[in-house]
């Protein structure tokens, strides 16, 4: 491979940190040793022993922090490009949050200090869980859980402890079929059988099949609402009592809070236990950026089952942590869970208030409607809007061979991340703008998305052929998923 | 292309192809289009014993992964262990090569409940 001195395009390839530099060159410079030097040899048996040194690389300190830096400046994300990923909201992250995080109050605490030193987190935990409380409409949240899919989990060990406490086994959870794959995967890590319940053309819940399978076994119910699909299933309150009937409960799945924010409360529309992504509601880091936090918040019934400890306030005001509770499913996390993404949450909450959370849900909204109107006569909708955040549509120029496929990698030219793809229906694109969006880039995004549509009918191959403008154009997929090469050898 | 009349559908797309007391179940070409290129086929221990309308196994593309249903209950008495190596014979062939378990069924009259090629046909229509 030949040297890549820094020119910083596209279309060069970044060798590996392996293929770059010069023997003998190093990137950091040791001090003396102070130690006596010992002879690896008598302290280890023979056979521990390496006969040579590991191949590692030899760069010198700048062309290493050059390599990282042009890497870095590859990487895609919301700060540089618009990224309406459906079913994960991709939401802006206000700065300020990471400098509520970075104050030295917050994170330079130890979880073993006592808590007459760390009042203010604890106080900032249990505004945290007030402020999930007044959002989801349910009496008390727990902030432990490390993750969306985490919650869920809690959530449904909650569930279960409630049964089994009234003296029952209940072994099944249903799930409608446009619900988020974690929910399944749940119920199989929480040793419960998912049994689907199937959705009418329109995307919500079929009442007379959910009717057919809810009985005296059926633990819960796991529902995404507004679902995957974007669309809000407005029989919700009928679902809860159907399933409250039989004794089961009602847990929601709370990934797209971002549509509903403000305008309703899942705990006013029966929802006994349910869980946040604070990174796609709340604007805290997505996977990669930092740890995740996934709170999730419970009725009354469920209360006495909540992970300890809990942050109670005391009638001086002070805050202390709350270990008795009898019945308490246990910890699910260390300590008080992710303490750093939970103050970048409350900042954000802070900074929008009860007004601008409420303006959040009603700008992604008006933006994915927006969208979906402009784009309305070029591409086909198989769901029938008005929609929540999110709405799909699917590509259809058979006679060009074009696919969803095609117009997704197309997009990249454009600078646009592409959009979920070919899920939860075939061959179709998931598409999120989220609140931040300004005008003229939604204008920016439908336009492009026409433009393809006219170039799928017109010059297909140039969509078919796309991206045009990135260091690698299509990836041998199929290849690197049948027969995965995932060591790197010299040579 | 038609899809074979010698069989038994589920509306989740495995075909059924009964031989005495032995069902043969594959996906149809419709659902292995859907898929598009299929990179992996999990499939149940010989001797596992399978419900009527349970999972058997799951199927992963470059696209997607979904669950593999019986329509029949029985104990599987063979699989396809060559879909390791050649997971595309389900999209180059998946009425014949792309075949995945045989089913020793213990009550073949679950199978009348299924539905037929035509019935198959007329909601998936090639």
């Amino acid at each position: 491979m030949t040297q890549n001195h820094g020119v910083a395009d596209v279309d060069v390839t970044i060798p590996l940190l392996f293929e770059e530099g010069s023997p003998g060159s190093c990137a950091v410079s040791l001090s003396k040793s102070d130690v006596p030097q010992q002879d690896v040899r008598k302290m280890l048996p023979a056979e521990l022993v390496a006969d040579d040194s590991p191949p590692l690389p030899e760069i010198a300190e700048m062309d290493l922090v050059r390599h990282f830096t042009r890497l870095a400046h590859r990487a895609f994300s919301v700060d540089a490009n618009f990224y309406p990923l459906g079913s994960c909201t991709m939401k802006y992250n206000p700065r300020i949050n990471e400098r509520a995080a970075a104050l030295p109050g917050f994170a330079n605490l130890h979880p073993y200090q006592p808590v007459d030193q760390i009042q203010g987190l604890l106080e900032l935990l249990y505004a945290v869980r007030e402020f999930l409380q007044e959002i989801s409409g349910l009496p008390e949240v727990c902030l432990q859980p490390a993750a969306g899919a985490h919650g869920e989990m809690t959530g449904l060990m909650l569930v279960n402890a409630y049964h089994r406490d009234r003296g029952e086994q209940r072994l099944n959870v249903l799930v409608p079929d446009s619900a988020h794959g974690t929910n399944p995967a749940t119920c199989t890590v929480c040793s419960r059988t998912a049994i689907t319940v199937k959705s009418r053309p329109d995307g919500k819940v079929d009442l007379d099949d959910l009717r057919k399978k809810v009985d005296r076994h059926t633990a819960a119910l796991m529902i995404t609402n507004p679902n995957t699909v974007g669309v809000f299933d407005e029989q919700i309150g009928d679902l809860a009592e159907i399933l409250h009937e039989q004794g089961a409960l009602l847990y929601m799945d709370g990934a797209n809070m971002n549509a509903m924010l403000g305008i309703m409360r899942p705990g006013d529309f029966g929802v006994d236990v349910m869980h946040f992504n604070t990174h796609k509601t709340f604007s805290t880091p997505h996977g990669g950026g930092g740890p995740g936090s996934g709170p999730v918040a419970v009725a009354e019934k469920l209360r006495p089952f909540l992970p300890i400890p809990q942050v109670i306030k005391k009638t001086d005001a002070t805050f202390e942590l709350d270990h008795n509770r009898p019945k308490s499913i246990g910890k699910v996390r260390a300590f008080f869970g992710q303490v750093g993404v939970l103050v970048r949450c409350y900042t954000y909450i802070r900074s929008l208030g009860t007004e601008g959370l409420r303006n959040v849900s009603d700008k992604a909204v008006l933006s994915a409607n927006y969208l979906a109107k402009r784009l309305e006569k070029a591409y086909h909708f198989p769901i029938p809007g008005p929609y929540a955040h999110e709405f799909i549509l699917v590509p259809k120029f058979e006679e060009t061979g074009v696919t969803e496929i095609d117009v997704a990698k197309r997009l990249i030219d454009h600078g646009i991340h592409p959009p979920t793809m070919s899920w939860p229906v075939h061959h179709c694109l998931m598409i999120e703008p989220t609140e931040t969006e300004s005008l003229r880039t939604l204008d920016y995004f439908a336009d492009t998305m026409l433009k393809i549509a006219r170039e799928a009918r017109e010059t297909p191959e140039v969509v078919k052929n796309a991206p045009h403008h990135t260091p690698i154009s299509r990836a041998d997929e199929v290849g690197a998923a049948r027969k995965p090469n995932v060591r790197w050898l010299p040579g | 292309m038609s899809i074979p009349q010698d069989r038994k559908y589920l509306p989740s797309h495995e075909w059924h192809l009964v031989e005495g007391s032995i069902v043969t179940i594959g996906i149809t070409k419709v659902a292995a289009d859907q898929l598009s290129d299929i990179t992996y086929v999990e499939l149940p221990k010989v001797g596992t014993m399978l419900q009527a309308g349970s999972a058997f196994g799951e199927i992963e593309s470059v696209k997607a992964t979904s669950e593999l249903f019986s329509g029949v209950s029985g104990k599987v008495v063979t699989i396809n262990t060559e879909l390791n190596n050649h997971p595309e014979w389900v999209n180059q062939q998946p009425f014949s090569q792309g075949w995945m378990i045989k089913v020793e069924a213990t009550s073949p009259a679950e199978l009348e409940k299924l539905w037929n090629a035509a019935q198959y046909a007329q909601v998936y229509p090639t």
